[in-house]
């Protein structure tokens, strides 16, 4: 018997012995899922409860005191400088969604119906989802040389005389800051599109084709029904993430824009807990609504957990 | 294929939309790549260049200049603190969202409740996380640092991430083979060991390299717990708003630099694989869609 064999082989009553000792399926499944279970309770549960708590407390300049007050919350939703910056986030957020979800829906379609070539497939793919992988901060910056006044852009413009002036709306301005919000989350919507696109049997359009639906038919009725599991979770993807930025809106807009995470960092920086926490679980609160609406479009559990 | 007409040659004819979204994907990628060729190259202006074009006398200063420890930086420390963190980050997101994702191949009690709480923690702004963490250690009177706070902090992000790319992984695993496998008597572990973890390692793989780069990059959820010493992304974030010199691009392509490298690795780590299992099996159906999917999964 060589060793490779010996490797393999185990005694028969061994093997049944223990077939008999096996713990029940239930325990097994629990043992291997404990240690995500107690790393996600421990630093996400409960800060997340912890900073519940405090959105109650009372605060003066030097400390935090245990109390139950609405005055917090009163705050976030009397003061006119909040609603405004609530407003901002949610006009970004709807934004971005919307030319998120055009661009990674058709890139995706591209990807997987027209691109024919598996090789070529696979490496436009990666094209797409490597700067995913690098960081954010330096993708954002990347853009001030780009569109400043005298960046790369409008040198390229004016020297192909299509304007004479350099053109100032292009840096620090809402322009910029969807610009880069675009750039740098397109990648989470054409993921979970293309993951979608790509389950759908070919030979379900080959039979609206023969029924005589016509491209765009094909597309309303059987390519866009069936790949709205990918379009519900890059949304929520997509969403969350401009709605928890913070250095994107601050960067890009020079300061001139804030975000509900933008202020609210203003507010921890200026040690104002409670009123931060406050402003945190109105944003958690959206946050999860806007989440739970797109999971009722989809059941993401079954769809992910087969 | 999907516009392919019927009556039409299939090899000959493409529809206009194939043009369309083909001219779309290609602004696309100028999209996507144009702004970073800016920075790298600029990154090569000389000592008196400004941070935007022409380059006036091209050099490696700037690039001298992120070695040199300053008075506002110390740039190498912080590296080696990043990449010391995203290795701790990397090695145990895949111990616990491998075994997570094995869990979750049967329905078991509380595996919704569990479910709920990494999608929760996977949407949560960034910022929340630290900010909570931040609090627990203040209330604790413990000092917030790079291997306690920071690392729970990032673990929040990476473990979810890790799990829901293990249930695309573990949903195209055949559980014949570990049924085989203990058939033929194998020992739980040794059908770990033999056969479960290699059929799943390029997915292992991919959620490895997720976990590094996240963690390599990640500046949200780590700048309220980190402590007083800061990882790379913090300092370039901290950079961002003193220095208006050159160097910060320098140091961009440096740090986009060691991701495409790790990421370069990785990806052809697995095309050997790949080809390899290849090799011993003979020609597939359809490895290249399969792969597709892997990859797409890890987004």
């Amino acid at each position: 018997m060589d060793a490779q064999a010996k490797l393999y082989e185990i005694p028969k009553a061994r093997a049944i012995r223990r077939r008999h000792r096996r713990l029940p399926a239930w325990t097994v499944s629990w043992l291997q899922i404990l240690p995500l279970t107690a790393i996600l309770s421990l630093m996400f549960a409960l800060p997340t409860a912890l900073f519940l708590a405090v959105s109650f407390f009372d605060y003066d300049r030097t400390g935090i005191y245990p109390a139950f007050l609405l005055d917090n919350y009163r705050e976030v939703f009397t003061s006119s400088s909040t609603l405004r910056v609530y407003g901002s986030t949610l006009k970004f957020t709807l934004v971005v969604w919307a030319i998120t979800l055009f661009l990674g829906f058709n890139i995706a379609h591209f990807l997987i119906f027209h691109v024919r070539n598996g090789k070529v497939r696979i490496v436009l793919f990666l094209l797409c989802a490597i700067p995913f992988f690098t960081s954010a901060i330096i993708r954002t910056i990347a853009w001030i040389p780009f569109l400043g006044r005298s960046g790369a852009f409008n040198q390229a413009l004016m020297g192909l005389h299509l304007t004479t002036h350099p053109l100032d709306f292009l840096l620090f301005s809402d322009f910029s800051v969807v610009v880069a919000y675009v750039h740098l989350y397109t990648p989470l919507m054409i993921g979970p599109i293309a993951n979608s696109l790509s389950k759908i049997d070919r030979s379900l359009i080959e039979a609206a084709r023969d029924a005589g639906a016509s491209r765009w038919q094909t597309m309303a009725n059987v390519i866009i029904p069936l790949s709205k599991t990918g379009i519900a979770l890059g949304s929520i993807l997509v969403m969350t993430q401009v709605m928890g930025d913070y250095f994107i809106v601050r960067q890009m807009s020079g300061g001139q824009s804030a975000s509900i995470v933008s202020a609210l960092s203003t507010e921890i920086q200026a040690m104002q807990y409670p009123p931060a926490a406050a402003n945190a679980m109105v944003l958690v609160v959206i946050v999860a609504v806007m989440v739970g609406c797109l999971m009722r479009v989809v059941d993401i559990r079954k769809e992910l957990v087969k | 294929m999907v516009d392919r007409h019927p009556r039409q040659n299939p090899i000959d004819a493409r529809p206009w939309t194939f043009y369309a979204l083909g001219m779309l994907f290609a602004l696309y990628m100028l999209f996507l790549y144009g702004p970073m060729l800016v920075i790298y190259t600029l990154s090569f202006q000389g000592p008196n260049g400004g941070v935007t074009f022409p380059i006036v006398d091209p050099s490696l200063d700037w690039f001298r200049d992120v070695w040199r420890k300053g008075q506002m930086a110390d740039i190498p420390a912080a590296f080696s603190r990043s990449m010391a963190l995203a290795s701790v980050v990397s090695f145990l997101t895949v111990l616990i969202s491998v075994a997570g994702g094995l869990a979750f191949r049967r329905p078991f009690r509380g595996g919704g409740v569990v479910f709920y709480i990494a999608i929760s923690s996977l949407v949560m702004p960034s910022l929340l996380v630290g900010f909570g963490i931040g609090l627990g250690f203040q209330f604790l009177g413990l000092q917030p640092s790079l291997f306690t706070s920071a690392l729970g902090a990032q673990l929040t992000w990476t473990l979810p991430f890790g799990l829901v790319t293990m249930f695309a992984v573990v949903n195209r695993f055949d559980r014949s083979w570990e049924e085989a496998a203990s058939d033929l008597g194998a020992t739980p572990f040794q059908r770990l060991r033999y056969v479960t973890v290699p059929i799943l390692l390029p997915g292992i793989l991919g959620v490895a390299l997720s976990a590094f780069t996240l963690s390599y990059d990640e500046y949200a959820r780590t700048t309220l717990t980190i402590g007083a010493r800061n990882t790379l992304p913090l300092e370039i974030y901290a950079l961002i708003s003193s220095q208006t010199t050159p160097m910060l691009f320098a140091l961009g392509t440096l740090t986009t630099a060691v991701s495409f490298l790790l990421i370069g690795t990785t990806l052809l780590f697995l095309v050997q694989t790949q080809q390899r299992r290849q090799w011993h099996r003979g020609p597939d159906v359809e490895p290249v869609g399969a792969w597709t999917r892997d990859t797409t999964s890890n987004l």
